[in-house]
């Protein structure tokens, strides 16, 4: 089967030298979680903006290699790159509604691609909040400011955003790093009914959550790729001595 | 609310330099509110008569000759409405678009060169841009078929230029404070650059881009040389309609400016022009009181959560 997305030796280097990603190769398939895990500056963040290329915004990096979604280059000249990132959505580590209500946060996407069916959008904002698992929550209140939800249900709303586009692939920075344990086993759960509809390439808050949401890991570190494996493997007999260190606690 | 906490047991006592230096502090503070409140007494003390002595039906009548006794403020008032809007009208569009540019838009080498030359145009003198309005801008305008070069209109130019620099660079820190993951969120789910500014940048900088605006006006209002020089000084009130940018008309300030030095000291006409001066103290007072309620509303609205 032909990989949603592949990664083929892809190398980045920011304007100041910092070589953030090294030679770095791996394919990820339909409908998985794929988790990208490992200790803090090792690339994850910076790998999954090229993946939708929001690293178009980051002034002279310098990027070799190639990246395919459905099988064509994301870089191609053909490209439509909003219509890329419409396909490939990202949720961020900090919940950041849009200043509006969380009707509006909802429907800003699917109107900016130029969707104006009054009903459609409706469709879209009730289906995107179930699926975020915020519907029962917010559903008396959709026209009151996203700023007055909790940092919990902020976070589900920003899932939700990226949801409404309907799109393929959904790319998670470590999207419960300031939720409590209660919010983010509900992200959590949220995820794992996600995977029938979506991929989902996420960089997990721990190795704990790594294990918990993953059907397949990718270990990084200092901007290689260790290792990638399904999770059962991966956390339970890991093949290489850095990733079994990091797994166990020994470093990072 | 100030609360004095003791010292904690042990901690070093407060020295007598470090009070010497909060008393400084404190009186450099409070000094801003006594000049500003030392000005108003004086204006009031200089200007009452204006208000005293003069009928409000003559004080507001439309004939400003003070050697015949007549002292109207509404040529004045008109004028400086005139002038005023002109500016704003050209001058707002502009400074947030090219705030726009600045802050969203333009690559990082080209910033560093814009910003600090449009601070340096905040620098040039009012008197240097208002003779260049004289020498180079008036003739244009005579030549676009005006009975004079000398109008409103050339005003409204040179003070929209005036006051770009201060709606530039304030939009511009205004939109540089909204933060990057409010891009970040609207680009990553495929809006474009401009859909971003549009609906997401400018509604969440709209505080600091009202105070941009609101400054600017302050500053239009307050100008005097190039008004004087550019503005044909006829405080006569043009005919209403578009024409009457492009009529010559005399502001407050100008009228300060060219008349001050020439009353008696005492004279009802010297206490009309402070009664003038207090005139736009309560104007400029209003626009900024005005802009700080703007803003303290939202500022509120956002503590509760919520920016539109």
């Amino acid at each position: 089967m032909e990989a949603k997305i592949s990664i083929q030796n892809i190398y980045y280097t920011y304007a100041d030298g910092n070589e953030a990603l090294r030679n770095i190769s791996f394919d990820v398939q339909a409908n998985e979680v794929f988790v990208l895990f490992g200790p803090a500056r090792s690339g994850k963040t910076t790998l999954l903006r090229l993946l939708n290329r929001l690293s178009d915004l980051t002034e002279d990096a310098d990027f070799r290699g190639v990246i395919t979604f459905n099988g064509s280059d994301i870089f191609g000249r053909a490209v439509d790159v909003y219509n890329l990132r419409r396909r490939i959505s990202m949720v961020f580590a900090i919940p950041t509604p849009l200043p509006g209500s969380i009707r509006s946060n909802l429907t800003y996407g699917p109107q900016m691609a130029g969707i104006r069916d009054k009903h459609v959008l409706d469709q879209r904002v009730q289906h995107s909040l179930q699926q975020a698992a915020l519907w029962d929550e917010v559903k008396d209140r959709l026209d009151s400011s996203a700023m007055a939800l909790s940092g919990g249900q902020k976070q589900r709303l920003c899932l939700a955003r990226s949801l409404a586009m309907e799109p393929e692939v959904i790319l998670l920075d470590n999207p419960t790093s300031g939720l409590d344990p209660l919010s983010t086993s509900v992200v959590e759960e949220t995820l794992r009914d996600l995977r029938e509809r979506y991929t989902i390439i996420m960089v997990p808050h721990s190795v704990q959550q790594a294990a918990r949401v993953a059907d397949r890991a990718g270990f990084m570190l200092d901007g290689e790729l260790i290792e990638v494996a399904q999770a059962e493997q991966m956390f339970l007999h890991p093949q290489n001595k850095r990733t079994e260190d990091y797994i166990t606690g020994r470093f990072g | 609310m100030t609360t004095v906490q003791s010292p904690p047991p042990g901690a070093p006592s407060r020295r007598p330099g470090e009070i010497v230096i909060e008393a400084l502090i404190v009186l450099a503070g409070a000094s801003t509110v006594i000049i500003v409140a030392l000005i108003f007494i004086f204006l009031l003390r200089e200007g009452i008569n204006t208000f005293l002595d003069i009928p409000l039906r003559q004080l507001f009548g439309q004939r400003w000759y003070p050697i015949e006794g007549y002292y109207g403020l509404l040529p004045l008032l008109v004028g400086t409405a005139l002038v005023t809007v002109g500016a704003v009208i050209i001058a707002v569009p502009l400074g947030i678009v090219a705030a726009i540019y600045l802050g969203e838009i333009a690559p990082t080498w080209l910033r560093e060169i814009l910003k600090p030359l449009i601070e340096i145009l905040a620098g040039i003198p009012s008197i240097v841009l208002g003779f260049l309005g004289w020498v180079a801008l008036a003739p244009i305008i005579q030549n676009l078929g005006a009975p004079t070069g000398l109008t409103a209109f050339t005003g409204s130019l040179l003070l929209a230029y005036m006051s770009l620099p201060t709606i530039i660079s304030i939009s511009e820190d205004a939109l540089y404070a909204v933060p990057k993951e409010y891009r970040d969120g609207s680009l990553a789910i495929g809006a474009t650059q401009w859909q971003t500014i549009w609906r997401v940048v400018l509604p969440a900088a709209r505080s600091g881009l009202v105070i941009a605006v609101m400054l600017g006006i302050g500053r239009v209002i307050g100008e005097t040389m190039a008004v004087l020089l550019v503005t044909g000084n006829a405080a006569n009130i043009p005919a209403f309609g578009p024409g009457m940018f492009f009529s010559p008309v005399r502001t407050m300030t100008a009228t300060i400016a060219a008349e001050m030095g020439e009353v008696a000291q005492g004279s009802l006409h010297y206490n009309v022009l402070f009664g003038i001066g207090l005139i736009l103290f309560l104007i400029t007072f209003t626009v900024n009181w005005l802009a700080a309620r703007l803003v303290g509303v939202n500022g509120a609205r956002r503590s509760r959560g919520g920016l539109l």
